[in-house]
């Protein structure tokens, strides 16, 4: 089974790097759900199918589809990635790839030395999984319940349907001139994407 | 060691389902039109073939036939990928469905979660093609899916929970032997049948809950824009969908195989138990095409409330009323 992980392995950080690199967000997402698929197959290989089947359900399945939800609405278009790559100038790259090249040297020393290597543990069924975290862990479940609670309630009261206001008394602006709310902002919300767009 | 005949009988297995569920996906189209005709008091496609039978045939020939166009506007990567996302997701679903005892193409411990992220996976073919398609019908169309189906996986899953609390597995296979020593889930999990019979409509976009395309609001929604075999396969990908939730709906909670078996042994009930499973299945697929001749399509901030406010509260309480009896049981 070890080939199956190196190939998994390999397609996560192929993809993440693709999806570091993609100026178009749709594209970049798209390179997200592919490294955490892998990401899910790595699971799988090594033993742990329950957590492999979340990680899809949860991370690429519902959580993604939120993210392009969003990016959806956004209607970003061309004008956002010409933006995008006027920010990725080469020495943002610096910070990340030097943190990044530590977590690498560390993960070489692991593996290159001798009884610290990757055993891949015996399969874990779901029972245990749900054993475990009713039994030792059932604290950290509640307390992640608790959390989750009180971010429904948060998403529920910011979205509750206020009294009609119009935004022009609100914030000063005028929502029927183009650019007036985000001060000539290249990106803005709507008509940024026109007919053409990639 | 895997031996020559274990490969043998797993290839066979799997060109069997895929043959099966392809097979009945195409055919769908002539049964739909059919059975739409026949409770709309007309005739439906007829002049083709014997019955009409070949409508099916001329049809794909007509896809296959017909210019594929790509929109200059589109996205074409995106717009490329997703038609094959629906097919490749729904197909890859069909694994982990039982046909008859030990034969499955993949046993897996956690089947049933796999079935619940394949479909998850399949939300992305509807809202990228959509996107993609860079027209205004299809993005609400997409919109719409997007909501839509996420509201309802939610309770798609927990409906399903009151199963693998009582049979103790997520595996199906052990789904339907639990059935076969006891009683069909559908008696003890009748809140749970339901409640998966609405989502797994709601998953498969299928009327009522058809408002991604909503034909009379949206042109075709999320794929106006698709033409000859792109559209071909969100058409077969729909009914493949439609053909794998009635196959679950069988196997969950109506003992997939199992059936009279008329004292048969050996191959002969195996074969007994495809037919069986055959059978359920096409009721089912049936009553999603009665359906469709049945209801109106209702407004879509109405689909919203009745998941979030009704289905959902109503699997909560059936897992919770379930987890209790089998609490007590077990002591």
């Amino acid at each position: 089974m070890d080939w199956l992980f190196y190939i998994a392995a390999v397609v996560a950080v192929g993809a993440t790097l693709m999806m570091l690199t993609r100026q178009n967000a749709v594209h970049a997402l798209l390179y997200l759900i592919v490294s955490l698929l892998a990401v899910a197959v790595v699971f799988f290989v090594l033993g742990a199918p329950f957590a492999a089947a979340l990680e899809v359900i949860i991370y690429a399945g519902a959580i993604m589809v939120l993210f392009i939800f969003v990016v959806m609405l956004l209607n970003v278009g061309p004008r956002a990635g010409e933006l995008e790559s006027a920010w990725l100038t080469p020495t943002v790259w610096a910070g990340p790839a030097v943190l990044a090249a530590i977590l690498a040297g560390e993960i070489v020393y692991i593996l290159s030395s001798p009884g610290l290597g990757i055993e891949p543990a015996a399969e874990i069924p779901p029972e245990r999984v749900g054993l475990a975290l009713y039994g030792p862990y059932l604290v950290a479940v509640e307390l992640a319940s608790m959390l989750l609670l009180g971010g429904l309630v948060g998403a529920y009261h910011l979205g509750r349907e206020d009294r009609v206001r119009l935004e022009t008394a609100t914030h000063g602006v005028h929502t029927d001139v183009a650019g007036s709310d985000s001060g000539g902002d290249l990106v803005r919300a709507g008509s940024d994407r026109t007919a053409g767009a990639a | 060691m895997i031996s020559f005949k274990d490969i043998v009988a797993a290839v066979l297995t799997v060109v069997g389902v895929l043959f099966v569920a392809l097979t009945i996906a195409a055919g769908l189209i002539w049964v739909e039109r059919r059975l739409l005709a026949v409770w709309q008091d007309r005739y439906g496609p007829n002049r083709v073939g014997p019955l009409g039978l070949f409508q099916v045939l001329a049809d794909t020939i007509k896809l296959l036939a017909k210019e594929d166009w790509i929109p200059p506007f589109a996205d074409k990567p995106v717009f490329v990928i997703a038609p094959a996302i629906v097919m490749i997701t729904v197909l890859f679903s069909f694994a982990v469905l039982p046909v008859a005892r030990n034969i499955v193409i993949a046993d897996l411990n956690v089947g049933l979660l796999y079935f619940l992220a394949m479909s998850s996976m399949g939300v992305y073919s509807i809202v990228l093609g959509g996107w993609a398609s860079d027209n205004k019908y299809s993005l609400l169309g997409a919109l719409r899916a997007s909501a839509q189906m996420i509201s309802y996986e939610v309770f798609m899953g927990l409906s399903l929970m009151g199963v693998v609390l009582v049979a103790g597995s997520f595996k199906l296979s052990d789904v339907v032997e639990w059935q076969n020593r006891n009683v069909w889930f559908v008696l003890p999990q009748f809140p749970g049948f339901v409640l998966f019979l609405i989502a797994g409509i709601a998953e498969t976009r299928r009327l009522p809950f058809d408002l991604p395309e909503a034909d009379s609001e949206l042109v075709a929604g999320f794929h106006s824009e698709y033409s000859g075999m792109k559209f071909g396969m969100f058409f077969v990908g729909e009914y493949l969908g439609v053909t794998l939730v009635s196959a679950l709906i069988a196997v969950l909670f109506f003992g997939g195989w199992l059936g009279p078996v008329f004292g048969l042994a050996g191959w002969a009930r195996t074969a007994l138990g495809i037919v069986w499973l055959l059978v359920k299945t096409f009721l089912f697929i049936g009553f999603f095409i009665l359906l469709r001749a049945a209801l109106p399509r209702p407004r879509f901030d109405q689909l919203m409330s009745w998941g979030w406010k009704w289905m959902l509260p109503l699997a909560l309480a059936n897992l919770l009323v379930t987890g209790a009896v089998v609490m007590t049981m077990s002591k």
